[in-house]
């Protein structure tokens, strides 16, 4: 049983790649996710990783597959819908999501027309799918790079990140760091997505950042133990997924991701907080 | 006694509001330091525009307003409550917490001395035993009880609290005005929005009738009279689309010297 667990990476070097780029993903993305999630912008995750999608493109047609360009032009785009966002918001009466909806739709439109004007169709699908059985060392090397400066600045921003979720009237009363926390924080949204693109692809890495943050609502009631099991979570479903999809001879990156579903929708169930089960079954109330 | 006391804030023909219509208008006057004021008037006075303009989330449309010889974060402020997310993962001893922050910012940890003074400020709002709950288990009386302890932990020089008592429970609303009561010994600066004149006569020693303009500014029993109130009930709550620029210089507002 064990070595029906163990042997697939142990016989082949892309599987032990794909782990350890899915592991290193596992630690940076889900904990933004969770921030994602309490701030109520778990949507935003969908819209940036399509905002991205023009300078992935750009990238790609100036320097061909390579991890560097595409994901230094998709960091590019990413930065940039999120600061024109930013500023639209704070300087007129738009909300915030309303803002990042006009400038992703804007950007995504003009990265279609860039791939479909100058590139395949088979380009498009491998920008917007991933090929996490295929991780070379620069891209294995830029997965790790962006989850240890995520890890690092989420450790820095940490408090007056949590005040901007919480009570953000109570943060800008406090201090000056109410503006710069929230835009390195979309800066990491951008990193993410940006770092696991060649992974799972622009759509499904929205989902190892969102799935196990949102599964971790059932089953923690403090923030700080809500990272600890998101990430818990990406990395079974990471470990899982890879199995299966080795198994069963199905694509990894969207293996992964259903696995990651199933552990939500399984949460949604057995969760001991507010887990659907748990609601269902008779009990007595308490005397207080 | 009170021509020896120092100002805290002075409004010079302040004039705040939103998008060029003035929600306060044209108001002079000093809050002294240890001033225990009550912020009266209808809705739409525009009580809340003028704590935003204090705290200086708000700039003023004209005039000025100054802090006299404070820095603004010597200045503890309790908005109204909606804006905060409760359904937030955070325990109530974290939440109260914050209420540090002037004193360990965005990095430092809480030691040994200041867990004790969170927990200190849990027991003196009578939250001893909640302090690893969640702030989604709470009551909204309690965790009105949640704010004004991270306000005992701000140890603020001016403590602004915009309507603090709104569908509170009177023995909690009781020990809220306790805490007031002792703020205002220890010579701290209070203003408060509020709506229950009983109340503001019987614990608020000043008052500022507002309604949109200054109707009265100065002892609590002579602010709150019959014609007084009237007068800042016939405010219009005019946002008028073709309102014509305000050309007035000097306020006319009235002010009865302490």
């Amino acid at each position: 049983m064990i070595h029906a667990l163990t042997d697939p990476f142990v016989h082949f070097a892309f599987m032990r790649r794909a782990l350890v780029g899915c592991f290193a993903l596992s630690l940076s993305a889900p904990p933004v996710g969770v921030f994602l999630v309490l701030r109520r912008l778990s949507l935003m995750g969908d819209a940036m990783s399509h905002a991205i999608l023009p300078g992935v493109a750009i990238g790609f047609l100036v320097a061909g597959l390579s991890v560097l360009a595409m994901s230094l032009g998709g960091f590019v785009a990413g930065i940039a819908v999120v600061l024109l966002a930013g500023v639209v918001t704070r300087s007129t009466m738009l909300r915030e999501d309303a803002s990042l909806a006009a400038f992703y739709l804007i950007s995504l439109a003009l990265g279609v027309l860039i791939v479909s004007v100058k590139g395949s169709s088979i380009d498009l699908l491998h920008v917007l799918f991933g090929t996490v059985l295929a991780l070379d060392d620069a891209a294995l090397i830029l997965i790790a790079a962006v989850a240890t400066f995520t890890m690092l600045t989420l450790a820095i921003i940490y408090r007056p990140l949590v005040l901007e979720c919480f009570d953000p009237n109570f943060l800008s009363s406090v201090s000056q760091l109410s503006t710069p926390t929230h835009f390195l924080f979309l800066v990491l949204v951008v990193l993410n997505l940006v770092g696991g693109f060649q992974a799972l692809g622009t759509l499904m890495v929205v989902g190892i950042m969102l799935l196990p943050a949102i599964t971790a609502r059932f089953w923690a009631q403090d923030i700080s133990n809500m990272i600890v099991v998101a990430v818990g979570a990406a990395f079974a479903a990471s470990l899982i997924g890879l199995l299966v999809s080795y198994y069963a001879n199905l694509p990894s990156g969207p293996a992964i991701i259903l696995t990651a579903g199933a552990g939500y929708l399984a949460s949604t169930l057995i969760g001991v907080q507010g887990g659907l089960l748990w609601q269902l079954m008779p009990r007595r109330h308490l005397e207080a | 006694m009170n021509e020896t006391k120092l100002s805290a804030i002075s409004f010079h023909d302040l004039t705040l509001g939103y998008d060029r219509h003035p929600a306060v208008h044209h108001i002079s006057g000093e809050v002294l330091r240890g001033d225990l004021l009550a912020l009266v008037g209808p809705n739409g006075a525009g009580k809340s525009t003028l704590l935003k303009g204090i705290v200086g989330q708000l700039k003023p449309l004209s005039g000025s307003l100054s802090l006299d010889g404070l820095k603004s974060s010597d200045i503890a402020y309790l908005p109204q409550q909606i804006e905060i997310d409760r359904s937030f993962p955070i325990t109530v001893f974290d939440a109260v917490a914050m209420g540090l922050w002037h004193d360990i910012g965005a990095w430092h940890g809480l030691n040994h001395e200041r867990s004790l003074a969170v927990e200190e400020a849990l027991y003196t709002l009578g939250l001893q035993d909640l302090g690893d709950r969640g702030v989604g288990a709470l009551s909204g009386g309690q965790f009105q009880r949640v704010l004004f302890a991270r306000l005992l932990l701000q140890n603020a020089a001016i403590i602004l609290l915009d309507e603090p008592f709104r569908a509170i429970d009177t023995k909690t609303v009781e020990d809220l005005l306790h805490l007031i009561r002792r703020w205002h010994a220890e010579g701290r600066t209070i203003i408060a929005a509020l709506h229950d004149l009983d109340q503001v006569r019987a614990h608020f020693p000043k008052t500022l009738l507002l309604a949109r303009e200054m109707i009265v500014w100065g002892p609590t029993k002579q602010v709150l009279t019959a014609k007084h109130l009237a007068e800042a009930r016939q405010l219009t709550e005019a946002w008028d689309e073709q309102a014509q620029v305000c050309e007035r210089g000097e306020t006319t507002s009235e002010r009865i010297s302490a």
